[in-house]
């Protein structure tokens, strides 16, 4: 194997994420640490979306190909717990990449007052874009879509559906 | 004929490229933390890690069998997903519990090669639905005592339990959402969803008080800031359930007293159920009938073929 060529983080960084493949693992913001510790050994520290998040052992092959293919022979990827992914860490490219696919990007995540987690039993309408002709006031039809982080929505006036991606 | 070979490819070891995600993965959770907190016995972090690595679990399982059965296609994925997060829960409990236990089992064996008496699940979780509306009673109270469960976990001084504390409130935040505006919606609905749903918070009523009764491991590790007190989750619990039964037109069930002698005589000439018995449980490793037939369904394939993989 000839020597690495190009950084550690950047080849790590542009792997894509298999469960939304406009996404890189640094849009995703699922990167935590990329370590060279040695020569041609490289340290991935990676984090999973959701603790069931199937994507987690592709994620893992795909950052170790990606770098041997960079020419860095000694890969390991470990996985942290904490401090958990939030939505927040998309980047802002991430955003408009998921938009760009007609996927509505999250808004903030819920901050949270001190004491339980409150229970909401409101409306299904909130303020949320339709990627498709823009319009605001959309309709939950369910939290969970394709994968765990993404909700399906319907537009009351273009009625199509779409996916956003929840906020947690 | 073409169709002879219609499974040959599936056989093919050559290229894994028609998996969605490729075959033959390491298990990416090996590595997680032995290390224990001081002044805590390591049997009894491995315990508490099974109970609530059981509970998930089995939880899971339960939800898994309802996919193909949901009313709407938009619940088979909601219900998918939330054993998904369930079962995430699992692997990394059970794993942790294996590698601070140290003898070389990992989450397939805990999960796979475990008899019923060595499960710490509590009862509530394995209990088979009679319909949609014992689902949601069900996923609701679980999900309501999980969610504060999970977010005293934060704070626990074991590192690990702390991580999955924090990941896991997000995520049981939406299961009982989910939950709950089911219960709204059947309770607050027809006649007939009305009266199912109310026999359902009836039914699955006399499972509650397991929840917050603590068991002397616990206790122990409650002491040493490692684990949640279950006592004290009640008044969160209660003041959700009385959110949603409020909001879904139903009345409290009956109390326990009155639930509990009526379930140790649910099966006529039967063996009572443990469930209605008091002090007995899924945590001292106690099961319902219902508990042998999920473990056969979960484990029946890993047992008949040891060691195999695809």
């Amino acid at each position: 194997m000839s020597a690495p060529t190009r950084d550690a983080a950047e080849v790590a960084g542009l792997v894509a994420d298999p469960e939304l493949p406009m996404l890189t693992l640094a849009d995703l913001g699922i990167l935590r640490g990329v370590d060279e510790t040695g020569a041609g050994r490289v340290v991935v520290t990676i984090t999973p979306t959701y603790s069931g998040c199937p994507a987690m052992e592709a994620i893992r092959d795909d950052v170790i190909g990606a770098l041997h293919g960079a020419g860095y022979a000694d890969v390991e990827v470990r996985t942290v717990l904490t401090p958990a992914w939030s939505t927040d860490r998309i980047t802002r490219a991430g955003r408009a990449k998921l938009a760009a696919a007609g996927i509505s990007p999250p808004g903030p995540a819920p901050r949270r007052a001190a004491g339980p987690v409150p229970l909401t039993l409101g409306p299904s309408r909130r303020d949320v874009r339709c990627p498709h002709c823009g319009h605001g006031d959309t309709e939950l039809i369910t939290a969970f879509s394709a994968t765990a982080c993404r909700e399906l929505r319907r537009c009351p006036s273009c009625r199509e559906p779409f996916e956003h991606v929840k906020e947690i | 004929m073409a169709f002879d070979a219609a499974y040959e490819a599936l056989t093919d070891h050559e290229d894994d490229a028609r998996w969605a995600y490729g075959t033959g993965f390491v298990d990416p959770l090996a590595g997680v933390s032995t290390v224990v907190p001081s002044q805590v016995e390591r049997a009894d972090l491995v315990a508490y890690c099974l109970m609530l690595g059981d509970d998930a679990l089995v939880m899971s399982h339960r939800l898994q069998q309802w996919v193909t059965r949901a009313p709407e296609l938009e619940d088979e994925l909601a219900i998918a997903n939330i054993a998904l997060d369930l079962l995430g829960q699992a692997r990394l409990l059970l794993s942790r519990a294996g590698e601070v236990e140290g003898a070389g089992r990992d989450e397939d064996a805990l999960a796979y090669l475990r008899e019923a008496s060595e499960f710490r699940n509590v009862l509530l979780v394995e209990r088979d639905d009679a319909d949609f509306a014992h689902l949601v009673a069900r996923l609701l109270v679980f999900a309501t005592w999980r969610l504060a469960l999970l977010d005293r976990l934060v704070t626990s001084r074991d590192p690990v339990l702390a991580a999955i504390g924090a990941k896991g409130v997000k995520e049981v935040t939406y299961h009982r959402e989910y939950a709950a505006q089911w219960v709204v919606r059947l309770g607050d609905g027809t006649a007939e969803s009305h009266a199912r749903m109310q026999a359902a918070v009836d039914a699955v009523w006399p499972l509650v008080d397991e929840l917050f009764r603590p068991d002397a491991i616990e206790l122990g590790l409650v002491a040493a800031g490692v684990a949640a007190d279950p006592a004290g989750l009640r008044d969160e619990f209660d003041a959700i359930w009385a959110q949603v039964l409020g909001a879904a037109t139903l009345r409290p069930a009956v109390t326990p007293a009155t639930a509990q002698s009526a379930a140790v005589s649910a099966e006529p000439g039967g063996p009572p159920e443990v469930g209605g018995l008091p002090g007995a449980g899924g945590r001292r490793g106690e099961h319902t009938s219902a508990f042998a037939g999920i473990l056969a369904e979960l484990q029946s394939l890993a047992r008949s073929m040891p060691g195999g993989s695809w």
